[in-house]
Formats: C-alpha cells, structure tokens, sequence
C-alpha cells in the first residue's frame, strides 16, 4: 500500500483511515493517539485517547479528570491492534512520558516522532530509533545553525553566574513540563543543594516528577510578603518564561534574567527578551541529531513537520533520501 | 579562548555597568597573562591583527556546507558573523585542547594577511560554536559588546584598587598583553614607568553648579568662561610629536591632520575642538560631528569643516610641569604661547568678565553665541587636579530646552527594569492643523522616577494599540495621550528621523498628566530652534 494511504495530514492533525485515529489531532476527534503532555499535541475533549501512562496523567493533572470521554494505557514497545493497524509506542526523550508512534499495516511501517531528542535527559527515558519505511520528523531546530553544547556546560554557566552576583536572585525561565524539571535535577546533578523556588505553575508538575522516581531536592514556592525581596538574593528561582518579564518578577532582588531553551543560541533572541543569561537547553534534537536519526531509522523516506521543513528536506535531497514538508498546522513550533 | 568567549558573550547581554565591571574583574583576576592583556587590547580597540573580510568568510563556510543550507541559515540568524560561527562544521579528527586566546593570535600575526585564511579556518575547526564568533569578531574588527575603552580602564582599576587616572596616564606608553601592568595591579611588580612622548595625561573636571552654593562663593576667587559646546581635547606636542587626545585620552589624531600640523609648540594644552575659522565664526555641534568618529579625513571634509581648538590651559610647557601652578598663572603662559599659534587652529577662550553672580547668570541666559551653553567657572587659585573635585571648578549651563511631546511607543527596558516599559518614543504634531499627525523627534529612558516609571508602564499597558516585540504602540490621538514633557540640551539635523531634527541628551522632564495631548508642540517650533541654532 501508499504511505499516503496509511497516514496522511487532515485539519484535526494526522489521520489513519485503517485504523480511524489522529495522531496528536488540535481539535476533538473520536480517537486520539497523543505523543506526549505538551498543550499543543495534547488536548482535552477527545472521545478516547491512547497515550502512555505517563501522558495520561499529565493530561489529568492539567485538564482535571475528565479530560477525555475515555483513556487507554500505552505501555512502551507493546503492540496494539487499531483497526487494520498495528500501533506501539516507543520512547521519544524529549519529556516525560513522551513517545513516537509506529503504525503498521501490510508490510509498510511508518514513525511519527512526535518531539524528540537525542541525549540523555535525567527526566525521561532515551529515545530509541525504531526502523521504519516512513519516518515523520519534528524539524524545531532543522538549520545547520542548531547544535546545542553540553547539557552540563550550561549549568555549570548558571552556576557560576550564581556565584559571581551572590546579591541578586537568579531567574530561570523554563517551560513548566518538561524543562523545568531537567533544569532542577540538571542542577542536582551539578552538586546544587540549596532550595529551589518555583513559580506556583511549577508545582504539580514538580510534584508529579517527584511521585515517578525523579527527585528534584528541597523545593519551595517563589512568593514574598511585602519587605521581602532580599530574601531571594542569591538564589535560584524557575518559573515559565512568559512571567518573566511581567510583573511577577518585579518581587525580586535585581534579578538576572535566565532562560533555558534552544533557542538561546541566537544571540538576537536572547537580546530581544532581554535575557541577560540565556542557557541553551532544548528538549527538541538539533541539526546533527536530526540528520543522525534519519539515518539511523533507515527509512526511505521523510515527512518534515513543525519546524523549519526546507533545510531538512534539502538535507535529504543531498542525501539521496525522498523528503518531503509535510504541513500540519495548529503546532507551535516556537515551543522550548 | 573559551573564557573570551564567554566574557564577551556575558557582557554583551549584560545592561547594568556594576555588572559589566564584575565580570571583567573577575576575568582579569582569574584568566592568566598573556591571554588577558589580548582580550583587553581586543575591547580597549588596541589589538591589531591581520584582518579577514566577510567575503572571505562566505567562501570559507561555502567550501563546507551546502550554499543552499547556508543561504537558510544565514536568513534566519541575520548575522553573517554568527552564522558562520554556528553553522561551522566541526572536523571529527580535531583532537587536543581548545586553544588560548594567545595561541590564536599568535597564529593570526604570524601567518599575515597571505596565509592568514588556511590558519583562521584551522582555528575555527578546533574551536566551539561561542569561540568561533569570539574569533571571527576579532578579525573582522568591532566587538560591539558595549563596553567602552573607558569602562574596560574603570575595571582595571577596580581589579587592582588604584584611581583610574592613573591608568589613563599610563596606557599610551604601554603595549598589548601588558604584563607589568598585571604585575603592577596585583602588587607583585613596580608600578610601570610611563613612557613616550606626547602622552595624555588625565584631565580636571568640573562639577555642576547648585544654585545655593553661589551664596557660599565669592565671585572675586572666580574666573567665567564661556562653555563651548564643542568636545574636550588634550593637545600634546613633544620632541616632534604631536598626539590629539579626546577627553578619555583615545588617540584621536587621526582625524584632524588640520590640527596635528599646526601644533608647531612643546606643550600640552587643555581646549575644546570646535570647527569653523575663529575670527569668522564657530561652527554648531552638528558641524562638528562631520568631523568626529573617522579614521581618517578627506581634503574636501577638511575644507567644508575647518577644525580648531579654543583653549584654555596649559598643564607642560617645554620641561616645565604646570599642573602645580594656579590657574592665573596658567592662564597667563597659555595666552602667551596661543598668542605665537596658526590663528586659524588655536584661538584662546575669551575670560568673561563680571561682578557678581546676578550679572554672570544674566550672561548664562543669554550668552552672546548659539554654541554656547553655558559659563564655567574657575578658582583663580585652583591647581590642575586630574579627576572631578569638588570645590575648584563649576559649570553652570544654561537652563535646557524644553518640549511637550506625546508617548507613540514604549519599549521594554532591560535589567532590574525588564519588566517594566521605560524607553519612551515621542513624538510632536505635524502637518495641517484640522489633521495633525504625530511624527517621532526622540526617545529617552531616564528623568523619571521609580514612581512615575510605575504610572508610565501601568499608562502604556493600558492604553496598547499594537505590538512588536518588546515594543508597543501607545495610544496618541489629539483626543488622548500622554504628554512627555522633555528637556534636551539642543537640536541636531538629521536625515534619519522622519522629522529632520534629532536632540541632544533628551530625558523626560515632567510628566503632563494633566496636558491635553492636542495641545503638545509642533515640529515648526523644534525647526525654528534649529534654524537659531545654526545647526
């Protein structure tokens, strides 16, 4: 059978006619296979979803219990019959609970990403490339000017800063799933003790983190009482990065503005927020581990989404592979 | 070179000047010589190494990666620099450490502009992404970090706990990775002789005058000047040398030959650069900037824009040290060595004479000289002390212009103040009366308080019309707006502002809340000043 015919783009998101489900569809469909707890892949209101158990619960604590008419239980590398499909989750690194999805039918397998990274991230499990015919990719960071340095490189840059202006409170914008529980434990990790304080966006995730066997230390919430404000001098506080330059973050002492995100490595966007620290953090593959995985899948042929699609796909035009952009809308990919 | 790379790409992002100075500090206390002494000759703009083109950087990542791939590269960061630095396919062979900063130039200097592509690219393969763009930035000249010549001075002399002064009579007479200097700020070497000659050495200062304190001066201890409104030079001509210094003692020379030939004297001389032909008249500021900020000057540039200095004191003559000196005394061996000069290049500053404070403040106000701005005034007994103290020496300037203009945009601030909106376009009516139209003349980010910040930031949020990043469009109609009351201390022409006119030191003065904004200024009234202004 065609690729096409097993899995094409529709308005809700990514659709199977064999097995009549969406794959991390922006609007309400009767069946949704969801890649993993971002709001923009995983919404509420669909008639059932199949995620992993991971996902499930993030969608939970983020859409209260009845986010969906019905939920059933991904476990990872465990075939599941859809249809004429056959469906099996399998890790994608990139947050927790995060997965790909091959779908198979008649000899022809096909794997959407989702979001991944390659490197080991202390939060989730690795990804692991799964041989495909069709590999979907994510394409965040698809420009060769994408290549993010080392994880701990850029703590131990955050750490320093800390310990150069010990008077002022240090400000770490980070998304609440996903980066801001690496950057804690990043920072764990790195042989950082003291208490960490947290925008109350943080919390449940935080806790939720914590309840799954990853530890993130002595956290408290980030909130002063008038007179306060001295008292974060010194300290480390993680919160979303849309709080950062609004009002929220007048509380502090002489704050350093800090954001973890690939997208720290233009100088121009960091100048733009007004970071003065900017980390650079992603939780998407960059270039090198792009083009890496699309070797290492083996497939024939690549569907680009989200992302900068044409330097992907001149990519594989180089590299003598058939690509083509394939355009999903409703995604950020903005995102990190 | 990685702690370079991470110094500039610190200070870079980094808006507080107590921040900037922290991490230089700590740089200069932690990375170890010669590498220091490169990276401050590379901010101070005093390291000279053989240059690389951006063409030849083009072709050099274009022999490595795919035009294609580059050309979406490149469109997206926007910075050919840093495009290059990121975009730079690192060799997986590369075995060994990442070089020094020292290393790196030496390599550079040796190789000179024949070999110097083959060695710059085998630079860059052993370097990361952050070192790349140190590196490239280096060749291609222009940090562009913010950090002056001058603030990299105040750090040193942070780091080693002396006065920046002497510093700044140092630094002529020593040369990039300046070992004794190191030495020297971290107590374990003599002071370095200063040596050369023609050097600058720091200049006296003036603080401004408060109103109250002229009942605490006697006006007999005191000689007025007029303030020109020109930029502060140093003039220093010895054993055939002769050096023009700005007034944080970068070498400025170069740009005024006119001058540098007609310092026929042995002496060092405190003036302002001015342009125009003394006996005939004196160009405004805008005149002035023609000639300021080149490397070099044309013979036609010269002509339009005859430069000269008007001074007023002398702190050598021949071998004869006269900071020591009072100031009449000074002033008495400066007229009598101007009085022996090219007329055309060094005119002596008219003393204003006046017998009481009334009197010289009626001459403040209305001094007889658009470029003037204002009267200084000098202890007849004071010495020449480099610095600013307190005591002998006071500016009065005339009061400044003032404008009711009306907020069009208001941009994020940066630092402690990011979350609030606190750089203020402004703007005052234009075009017919029936149909007036707001056309921007400024933008200021200071004279308010933390209080009217607040009411400002809560204003803009509230009355936003539209977006664009970090900056938004403030509602400004005849009917509503708010109008800025801006003092600036004077007009320039410009052909990059819409309105034709760009101020000088804008910085809101009062907020009129209660100002209806039809009732703002107009452009004509900012165009008849500049008219007056000769500008």
């Amino acid at each position: 059978m065609r690729a096409a015919e097993l899995l094409h783009p529709r308005p809700e998101g990514l659709y199977c006619p064999p097995g009549d489900f969406f794959i991390d569809p922006v609007r309400p469909v009767a069946r949704a296979l969801v890649t993993h707890g971002h709001a923009d892949h995983a919404r509420a209101g669909h008639g059932s979803v199949l995620a992993t158990r991971e996902t499930l619960d993030i969608m939970r604590i983020r859409y209260g219990d009845h986010f969906s008419a019905s939920a059933q239980t991904a476990d990872p590398g465990k075939s599941i019959r859809l249809g004429e499909t056959s469906i099996s989750f399998h890790p994608a690194g990139h947050v927790l609970g995060s997965a790909q999805i091959a779908v198979e039918m008649g000899g022809l397998r096909i794997v959407a990403s989702g979001d991944y990274k390659r490197r080991t991230d202390p939060t989730c499990a690795l990804f692991e490339p799964i041989a495909c015919d069709v590999f979907i990719t994510e394409a965040t960071f698809g420009l060769p000017v994408f290549r993010h340095p080392d994880d701990r490189g850029e703590i131990a840059r955050l750490l320093k800063s800390v310990s150069q202006f010990p008077e002022r409170t240090h400000l770490v914008g980070a998304y609440s799933l996903g980066k801001a529980q690496r950057v804690i434990k990043l920072l764990r990790e790195a042989g950082y003790e003291r208490t960490i304080y947290i925008h109350g966006a943080l919390e449940r995730l935080c806790n939720y983190y914590q309840s799954r066997g990853i530890e993130l230390g002595q956290l408290a919430p980030a909130t002063v009482d008038d007179g306060e404000r001295e008292r974060f001098a010194g300290e480390i506080v993680v919160g979303p990065p849309a709080n950062f330059a609004e009002r929220w973050a007048r509380r502090f002492a002489d704050p350093v503005a800090a954001f973890a995100s690939g997208w720290m490595r233009i100088r121009q966007r960091a100048k733009q927020r007004g970071v003065e620290l900017p980390l650079i953090l992603s939780d998407h593959a960059d270039w090198d581990e792009l083009t890496q995985t699309i070797h290492d899948t083996g497939a024939g042929e690549v569907w680009v989404t989200h992302g900068r699609e044409e330097a992907l796909v001149r990519w594989c035009e180089i590299n003598g592979i058939a690509a083509k952009p394939l355009n999903l809308v409703g995604y950020e990919d903005e995102g990190d | 070179m990685d702690r370079f790379a991470e110094l500039l790409d610190r200070l870079v992002l980094t808006p507080s000047r107590n921040g900037k100075l922290k991490l230089l500090t700590d740089y200069f206390a932690e990375v170890p010589d010669p590498d220091r002494g490169l990276a401050l000759a590379a901010i101070t703009g005093d390291l000279d190494i053989p240059g690389v083109k951006p063409a030849m950087l083009r072709t050099l990542i274009t022999e490595r990666l795919d035009p294609v791939l580059f050309a979406y590269s490149y469109d997206y960061v926007g910075d050919l620099a840093e495009t290059v630095s990121l975009a730079w396919p690192t060799p997986r062979d590369t075995a060994g450490a990442v070089p020094r900063l020292s290393e790196a130039v030496e390599a550079l200097m040796a190789a000179g502009r024949v070999h110097g592509a083959p060695v710059f690219a085998g630079l860059l393969d052993r370097l990361g992404a952050s070192e790349r763009f140190a590196l490239i930035k280096l060749v291609t000249g222009g940090l562009r970090i913010g950090v002056s010549a001058r603030l990299a001075k105040q750090a040193l002399a942070a780091f080693g706990n002396v006065d920046i002064t002497e510093i700044e009579e140092l630094w002529h007479g020593i040369e990039p990775p300046y070992r004794p200097l190191f030495g020297w700020l971290e107590g374990h070497g003599p002071k370095p002789e200063k040596r050369g000659a023609a050097l600058f050495q720091p200049v006296m200062l003036a603080n401004p005058l408060g109103e109250r304190e002229l009942d605490r001066l006697d006006p007999a201890d005191f000689a007025a000047e007029w303030k020109w409104d020109g930029i502060r030079v140093q003039a220093v001509a010895e054993n055939g040398r002769a050096r023009l210094y700005s007034r944080t003692g970068d070498d400025i020379s170069g740009a005024f030959p006119d001058i540098v030939e007609a310092m026929t004297f042995d002496a060092a001389i405190d003036g302002e650069l001015l342009v125009g032909v003394p006996e005939h008249g004196t160009g405004s500021f805008s005149d002035l900037q023609q000639r300021l900020n080149r490397k070099t000057v044309s013979s036609k540039m010269r002509e339009k824009y005859p430069a000269f200095i008007r001074c007023y004191d002398i702190l050598r003559h021949g071998t004869e040290n006269l900071r020591g000196a009072a100031f009449r005394d000074r002033r008495q061996r400066l007229e009598t060595l101007v009085a022996g000069l090219d007329p055309a290049r060094f005119d002596l500053s008219p003393l204003v004479t006046f017998s009481n404070w009334a009197e010289l403040d009626r001459l403040r106000s209305g001094p007889p000289h658009p470029v003037i701005e204002g009267v200084m005034l000098k202890r007849w007994d004071s010495d020449y002390v480099a610095g600013r103290p307190k005591g002998p020496w006071f500016k009065w300037k005339r009061d400044p212009h003032t404008v009711d203009a009306v907020l069009m945009y208001a941009q994020r601030g940066h630092g402690k103040r990011s979350s609030y909106y606190s750089d203020y376009t402004f703007g005052v009516w234009s075009g017919p009366a029936d149909k007036p139209e707001l056309v921007p003349v400024g933008k200021a980010y200071f004279g308010f308080t933390d209080e009217e910040l607040r009411q400002i930031d809560k204003y803009v949020r509230d009355n936003t019309i539209d977006r664009f990043g970090p900056v938004r469009a403030v509602r400004a109609e005849p009917a509503h707006g708010l109008v800025l009351e801006v003092a600036f201390e004077g007009l320039n022409r410009s052909k990059r502002h819409r309105s034709g006119v760009a101020m000088r030191f804008p910085r809101i003065s009062r907020l009129r809340w209660d100002k209806p904004a039809a009732e703002a200024d107009r452009l004509e009234a900012l165009q008849e000043l500049l008219a007056k202004e000769g500008g």
